[in-house]
């Protein structure tokens, strides 16, 4: 039998005003603005923007202070947003090798064109704390150089001119991008399904898989060739205008990791790639995903599938921390009803097993209670 | 006037509340086959797609369901870019790969079975055909029978397709899979899912 | 003939990334120091939606969906006739309007060089400049290797 309860009405609205109440904390503390955040939180913003996969600062900016600066939550919010919106359409793919770069590094070329740009980094860095920070102390103006514009090429790109590197990744040629925000995941997936579902997937959740394979659990000899973040341009097809309507510029990071490969059946030996791609300036991200993407084209080059990140079923499927979060926190809502059953079955099983492991001390009991 | 003109007029003058009206008809439509929904003209489209039937591609219609229209419709640009730029959706390649189907001489359609008709695993990725019919009452009747009646409904919709009793057995045969059709009018919209039968009358 | 009006598509198409980068406040502002007229039937918008991004895989291969960004978008049309568009990334529906606007008077030949030279050209300037100088600040964190020589000779 099911019986429905119902109840805690008064209890949930009052939970709600507490949770408003703490959220805003002490009110002699000035409240937080969302351009401050956008500005001094910037990497977290672009964290719940990449992952909450929506691009929009002051939204995301809204969702880290509505959830009280927990990030999963704020992604949470993001995603809940998005759903509210109609789609106007597909972008034309942006042109990475275009970029307004602010930041752009290789570890494989000292000497490329454009050369090393290590842009606003937090490496090398001495990680401690900085007392002036708390101080509020005043920050002076960056240098400047002025230069001349220089191209700057994909390090793929020059790699490729030696024949020594798979070209970028292709797709038969009438295929058509999926995209996870509307059909369900299917298995075995196209790579470009797998990259929009690890562009949104779980930071944390990507680096340890990527940082598995480095220990050897599928390793695959990885070199950053490129990392590069930057400005670049959207646009849209539509049908009022005879040209793409332009839409402005969006922040991205993108990382082209090289892998040493020794040869299969498949693929000669050669240098493959893993791809990573990501809104913001989300630089640990970018760099897991490529490993990631790497370690899942296992079957495509014929490697041996024997390690967690090569397996496509369980990263895709576990990647995405909103439904990760969904499924594990379900578990305090209330299953008294489910734990009844349990508990009824459990104790049983355990008259069962003490009838069976000791039938005279059943027995003695029985009697003193006779 | 020119293309570009009437592609951008006559959208819904209030897009929110005029696409829940429309959105409203066709959930009622559907859920009591057979009876007919009144629609006020909330769209003017170029012909020759009619009034009813501009209103409900501008509530259904978006970027994420390609259309197909038959070759009366096609043959007008404008109607074309009038569904592109109120709605964003594309043209479909082909019958079979349309979300919603524009019909304006349901009389010399292709048959039903050409378009999509779902899978078994999602029998909601099949086409909802959209009939531009001048009446329900002029006619050969059709005798419903099915969910949502609560004992028989009739309406007598004029220029059907072709063999239209005959295909629309075949088409309750592929169940889950199959067609559903919203009929329009100047009045209003009835319309026929996949789970509607139509009893043959004896003579 | 084919000529200029390529011409005139890249200079319109400039002109509408131009307003699509620019802060809704910098094009008010502009906007009331010209007195260009705000005055246009609302035929569409502005309205905000999602733009789905896509990348190349590889940055040069085939595309795929990295996710979605906040575009709001408005079509208005002038007592004169004209019809103008307007997408930009972000919820600013003001500066949508207003752009949409901008974009169906720069149709307008009469007032062109009106809305090129009070509004376009002065956001381009600011835009080049925040480019320009971010362009420099990159530039001084670029890394100049020098060979250390090591041994005698």
């Amino acid at each position: 039998m099911y019986v429905a309860v119902k109840g805690g009405e008064a209890a949930i609205r009052n939970a709600h005003s507490l949770l408003a109440d703490r959220r805003r904390g002490d009110r002699s503390v000035p409240a937080l603005r969302l351009d401050q955040i956008v500005e001094q939180l910037a990497l977290g913003v672009d964290r719940v923007m990449s992952e909450g996969s929506l691009y929009d600062r002051e939204l995301a900016a809204l969702a880290i202070v509505q959830a009280r600066g927990d990030m999963i939550e704020a992604i949470f919010l993001v995603r809940a947003y998005r759903t509210t919106l109609p789609r106007f359409g597909y972008s034309k793919p942006i042109d990475t090798g275009a970029m307004l770069v602010e930041r752009r590094v290789s570890a494989t070329y000292k000497d490329l064109p454009g050369g090393q740009l290590l842009g606003p980094t937090f490496d090398y860095t001495h990680r401690l704390l900085d007392p002036g920070l708390a101080a509020g102390a005043d920050v002076a103006e960056p240098l400047r150089r002025e230069t001349e514009k220089l191209a700057m090429p994909r390090v793929s790109a020059i790699l490729a001119r030696e024949g020594l590197i798979e070209a970028d990744g292709q797709m038969p040629q009438d295929h058509v991008p999926g995209d996870i925000t509307r059909e369900p995941l299917e298995f075995p997936m196209a790579r470009d399904i797998r990259l929009q579902a690890l562009s949104r997937g779980d930071e944390g959740f990507l680096l340890a898989l990527g940082y598995s394979t480095q220990r050897g659990y599928a390793r695959n000899h990885p070199f950053v060739g490129e990392i590069r973040i930057g400005e670049v341009e959207l646009e849209l097809d539509v049908p009022e205008l005879p040209f793409a309507a332009p839409l402005g510029t969006v922040r991205v990071t993108e990382c082209q990791m090289v892998n040493q490969f020794k040869g299969s059946a498949k693929a000669p030996p050669q240098f493959t790639r893993g791809y990573g791609l990501v809104f913001g300036q989300s630089e640990r991200k970018a760099m897991a995903m490529a490993l990631c993407d790497r370690a899942l084209r296992a079957s495509e080059l014929g490697e041996d599938v024997v390690a967690a990140a090569q397996d496509e079923e369980f990263v895709i499927s576990h990647s995405d921390n909103v439904q990760a979060t969904g499924f594990v926190e379900h578990l305090k809502l209330p299953h008294y009803v489910d734990f009844q059953a349990e508990l009824d079955l459990v104790r049983r099983m355990r008259a069962e097993y003490e009838a069976r492991e000791n039938p005279t001390k059943v027995e003695e009991k029985r009697e003193a209670a006779e | 006037m020119d293309i570009a003109a009437q592609s951008i007029e006559g959208g819904f003058a209030d897009p929110v509340f005029n696409a829940q009206t429309v959105f409203r008809a066709v959930m009622d439509a559907m859920a009591r086959p057979g009876s007919v929904q009144p629609l006020p003209a909330l769209a003017r489209p170029p012909a020759p797609l009619s009034a009813t039937a501009g209103a409900v591609a501008l509530a259904l219609c978006d970027n994420d369901t390609p259309l197909w229209l038959d070759p009366a419709l096609h043959a007008s640009a404008a109607i074309g870019s009038w569904l592109g730029f109120h709605t964003g959706a594309p043209l479909a390649n082909t019958p079979a790969d349309a979300h919603f189907a524009f019909v304006a001489t349901p009389a010399e359609m292709m048959a039903l079975d050409g378009f999509a008709q779902g899978t078994q695993d999602y029998p909601d990725r099949s086409t909802t055909l959209i009939l531009q019919v001048s009446d329900l009452v002029s006619g050969t009747p059709l005798l419903l029978e099915g969910p949502g009646i609560e004992t028989s409904a009739t309406i007598a919709p004029a220029q059907m397709p072709r063999h239209f009793i005959e295909q629309w057995k075949q088409n309750i045969q592929r169940f889950p899979r199959g067609v559903d059709i919203i009929l329009a009018t100047a009045e209003g919209i009835a319309c026929l899912p996949r789970t509607t039968r139509i009893k043959t009358m004896e003579a | 003939m084919r000529g200029q009006e390529a011409r005139d598509q890249a200079e319109r198409k400039a002109a509408m990334a131009t307003l699509a980068q620019s802060s809704g406040d910098d094009i008010v502002r502009l906007w009331n120091e010209a007195g260009l007229p705000s005055q246009a039937e609302l035929l569409r918008g502005p309205e905000t939606g999602l733009v789905t991004l896509r990348g190349r895989i590889g940055g040069g291969g085939a595309p795929f969906n990295v996710g979605e960004a906040t575009v709001t978008r408005a079509t208005v049309r002038l007592p004169s006739g004209q019809v103008g568009h307007c997408y930009a990334l972000g919820r600013d529906k003001q500066k949508a309007r207003l752009a949409a606007i901008a974009d169906a008077l720069w149709q307008d030949p009469a007032r062109r060089a009106e809305v090129e030279t009070r509004l376009i050209a002065p956001l381009r300037s600011a835009l080049a400049t925040t480019q320009e100088k971010r362009r420099a600040e990159t530039a001084a964190t670029k890394v100049d290797f020098f060979t250390m020589v090591r041994g005698e000779d």
